[in-house]
């Protein structure tokens, strides 16, 4: 029975929620997590698999930082690399005023003590991406970036998990949250009943609904950052790369495939757990990468996609306790949240089991939202 | 986005779409059909207008058909966009079309997928070396250039191979042996469906072709496992028969087991799909007018289901009047009453075909484990069977773990594979098991063609903002 009755709950099998969950079962917590899909099904597994520092919002900063720390540790924490490369990522200057704008951010950072990020002339720029357009006057870069490969690395943490004695309920959702005298009871899809004094809301573009059912308010909009890759191609560029006036997110994966992301948004459609693309978007990227990466004009397109993601108005995630007793949230990351999953369970893991975290996580609070309508 | 000039579009160039344009063109929908091919007739009428082949009985009076519904597309005053490619279809039917290197998005009233069928792949071990291809193919090669090879081994199950087989001995090929692979068993399987099909226009052709090539090619039957053979490239192909291998020397073996709709499209588009059991395939789920899950998307030929080619032709004009009438062109009334000949002509044709699915019916017998089920990638059948003991539920998983059905092809060579086998692992029903969500670019496009799409209002803001 004490799958019915762990110590947590954890709702939602994306990468937040199976971290939270692994970092829980590592401390000796009991945890059952609830996925409504599989695993990795929506954001977590289809993304870009940026492992980035690099233009984070200050406040993400410190966060990301340790996260770095903890992916180049990555195999000690699932048992797998995860496809974890780190060839740097480079935000490009397209013009004199980019350059500024990346300039002011990177001396800002220095200022409050952080030297991760660094402006790169054009000259270093050509060395370090031969491919790239010779209009482009500089880049802001953070050498120990990288990427890695989102799917695996949702597996590899599910994995582990697993063998901490997580038990995973995938094609379960919660259909019902009640709080009663302790305990959270949770009634999911299947008719089944669950409780725990303590529920940790991952759901991703479905966390609003979830936490409005324990008394919190949090405005979730649901987007479908879309993503294409092409036919594979001789290795020409290693570090990620990524734009400052247009959107844009290119690099090329080990096996010489060329991922082409970078913001622009299909129509996500959440109730029908599906996303439509929107070409005349998708040709804006293509226009972006055809003038900064001219080689790569000719390279095939064989598909695209989008997931579903959970997006907050102020662009940063919600982390952190909610208002009732034994509940708390991890969600809302607004396509940038893959990197950060390493340290959001265990952020989490810290708030359940020692009611503190070393992490600077005010600034994330679902708090801030208090008021709105959700 | 861009409206099109056209009401209707139609997709594929075969029966089943040419027949669909031109009874929507002469009852009024401006109608434009769309094909990736230069020129009309589909895989079943290919060259129809340009073969080189000059002796007309080499590829059979059915296929000489195919002049008719040309002559009826020709006059019914539609569009004909050849070498066009559809990739991407929305549900507020906004297609995704390039041509000439440049790509275009525009908006259509009604769509009509005539995609036709693709050979069913047929994975054996060594099947990726060259010299082993696709029945199919092979029939394509002699229809386009009137190319035929000595000494060919042919190997599977289904009429098609009777039927290359005597298009090869009239273009006065020599065909080394028919490896039949249809099971001893088939024929009581089949036996319920026979007095139909005694009736049908079937059983004459078949018996002719059949007699024909039986008289002039050595045929071996019974044949229950084949792998293709040599260093770099084809040199033999094995073949076990009552418990025993053998071995025959070839150059080029031809694989078939039958067709299977072309649902790519369909699928992309959003089109909800079902198992066929008995064709063992999945084919979209279509209402009696060819209508979709997705409103303003039909189906019509063997996308929608596997019928053959005159069934095609009379499945595309009952689409064309379901569109007609959607579209408020004509009444229900009129509908149903000129629909009246088509169906019944359908009812005739496809008399006796489920004898010819049953006795026919590819063997639920998975590949073996080194078999190559996604050429693309290179994954295995071990692999995938390995994937579902781990346990991946569906296609759509396993995708993310060995990344079958990535690549270019978009897993039609492995799609109905990888469902097979994963059902057979986890003894659960294909239908249990679903198909790949596939996702559109359908076909590969480059990122110049995209890049060149005409650029709208939103689109200046939006590239320019900051």
């Amino acid at each position: 029975m004490a799958e019915l009755s762990p110590d947590v709950i954890v709702i939602g099998g994306g990468i937040h929620g199976i971290s939270a969950a692994l970092h829980l079962a590592m401390t000796g917590c009991r945890v059952v997590a609830l996925e409504k899909d599989h695993c990795g099904r929506h954001a977590s597994g289809v993304n870009a698999g940026g492992v980035r520092t690099l233009a984070r919002d200050p406040a993400e900063v410190p966060l990301s930082l340790a996260a770095l720390d903890m992916w180049y540790a990555i195999g000690d924490l699932v048992g797998d690399d995860c496809g974890f490369e780190c060839h740097g990522q480079i935000q490009i200057a397209e013009t004199e005023a980019d350059l500024v704008m990346l300039r002011s951010r990177v001396d800002g950072l220095r200022a409050s003590g952080y030297h991760h990020e660094e402006i790169i002339d054009r000259r270093e720029l050509a060395e370090l991406l031969p491919a790239v357009s010779d209009t482009c006057v500089g880049a802001a870069i953070a050498r120990r970036d990288g990427a890695a490969i989102p799917f695996r690395t949702v597996l590899a943490f599910q994995r582990r998990a697993k063998d901490f004695g997580v038990v995973f309920r995938e094609g379960e959702g919660v259909a019902r949250l009640r709080r009663l005298a302790r305990d959270w009871e949770v009634t999911t899809s299947l008719g089944e009943r669950l409780t725990a004094p303590t529920i940790v809301n991952c759901a991703g573009v479905w966390a609003g609904k979830i936490a409005q059912q324990v008394g919190d308010q949090a405005p979730v909009e649901a987007t479908a950052p879309m993503m294409m890759v092409t036919l594979p191609i001789q290795r020409v560029m290693e570090p990620v790369v990524i734009g400052s006036s247009r959107p844009l997110s290119l690099k090329q994966l080990a096996n010489g495939t060329v991922l082409i992301g970078g913001g622009q948004s299909g129509t996500p459609v959440p109730h029908e757990n599906r996303t439509e693309l929107d070409f005349s978007k998708l040709h804006r990227s293509c226009v972006t990468v055809s003038e900064l990466f001219p080689i790569l004009r000719g390279l095939t397109v064989v598909r695209a996609w989008a997931g579903l993601e959970a997006r907050m108005s102020d662009g940063i995630p919600v982390i952190g306790a909610g208002s009732a007793e034994g509940v708390f949230h991890a969600f809302g990351f607004s396509a940038h949240g893959f990197q950060l999953g390493p340290i959001v369970g265990r952020i989490i893991a810290d708030l359940i089991v020692r009611q503190a975290t070393d992490m600077p996580i005010r600034p994330f609070g679902i708090q801030r939202f208090a008021g709105c309508n959700a | 986005m861009t409206t099109s000039n056209f009401d209707l579009a139609v997709i594929g160039g075969g029966p089943a779409g040419m027949a669909a344009a031109s009874v929507a063109a002469e009852r009024g929908l401006r109608t434009v059909l769309i094909d990736e091919q230069e020129y009309l007739g589909g895989q079943i009428y290919r060259s129809i207008t340009r073969t080189p082949l000059k002796k007309r009985d080499i590829l059979g009076t059915d296929y000489w058909r195919g002049e008719d519904l040309v002559r009826s597309f020709r006059a019914s005053g539609a569009t004909h966009w050849p070498s066009t490619t559809v990739w991407s279809i929305s549900r507020e039917l906004e297609l995704g079309l390039s041509s000439g290197g440049k790509a275009r998005l525009e908006k259509f009233k009604h769509v009509i997928l005539a995609t036709g069928a693709v050979e069913r792949p047929t994975p054996i071990e060594g099947w990726t070396l060259p010299g082993v291809m696709g029945a199919g193919a092979a029939q394509i090669l002699l229809k386009t250039s009137g190319m035929v090879h000595d000494g060919v081994v042919i190997a599977g199950s289904g009429p098609l191979i009777w039927l290359i087989a005597a298009q090869y001995l009239s273009a006065g090929a020599r065909i080394e042996a028919i490896l039949d692979t249809t099971p001893a068993g088939a024929i009581w399987r089949s036996l319920p469906a026979l007095p139909e099909f005694l009736f049908s226009s079937y059983l004459g052709k078949g018996l002719g072709l059949l007699a024909e090539v039986r008289r002039k090619v050595k045929i071996i039957s019974n044949v229950s496992y084949l792998r293709a053979e040599g260093d770099g490239r084809l040199q033999a192909v094995v073949y076990r028969r009552s418990g025993r291998e053998e071995r025959m020397s070839t150059d080029l073996l031809l694989l078939h087991t039958g067709v299977i709709p072309n649902l790519n499209l369909a699928n992309a588009t959003g089109c909800s799909q079902a198992w066929d059991a008995v064709q063992r395939c999945f084919r979209p789920n279509a209402d009696s007018w060819g209508a979709t899950s997705v409103e303003g998307v039909s189906v019509a030929g063997d996308g929608a289901g596997i019928l053959g080619a005159e069934a095609a032709a009379y499945s595309g004009r009952t689409a064309a009047l379901g569109a007609l009438f959607r579209l408020e062109r004509i009444t229900l009334k009129d509908r149903d009453a000129i629909a009246s000949t088509e169906q019944a002509g359908l009812r005739k044709v496809s008399r006796g075909r489920r004898f010819l699915d049953l006795i026919y019916q590819p063997s639920p017998a998975i590949p073996s484990d080194p078999t190559k089920a996604c050429r693309c990638e290179e994954v295995t059948v071990a692999q995938i069977r390995n994937a579902t003991a781990m346990g991946a539920v569906g296609p759509n998983q396993v995708k993310s773990f060995l990344r079958c059905g990535m690549g270019p092809c978009q897993g039609r060579l492995c799609g109905n594979t990888v469902t097979q086998v994963m059902a057979a692992e986890r003894g659960v029903s294909p239908a249990d098991v679903g198909y790949y969500r596939l996702r559109s670019p359908v076909k590969p496009l480059t990122l110049a063609e995209l890049a060149s799409m005409p650029r709208d209002e939103s689109d200046m803001k939006a590239v320019y903002r900051n």
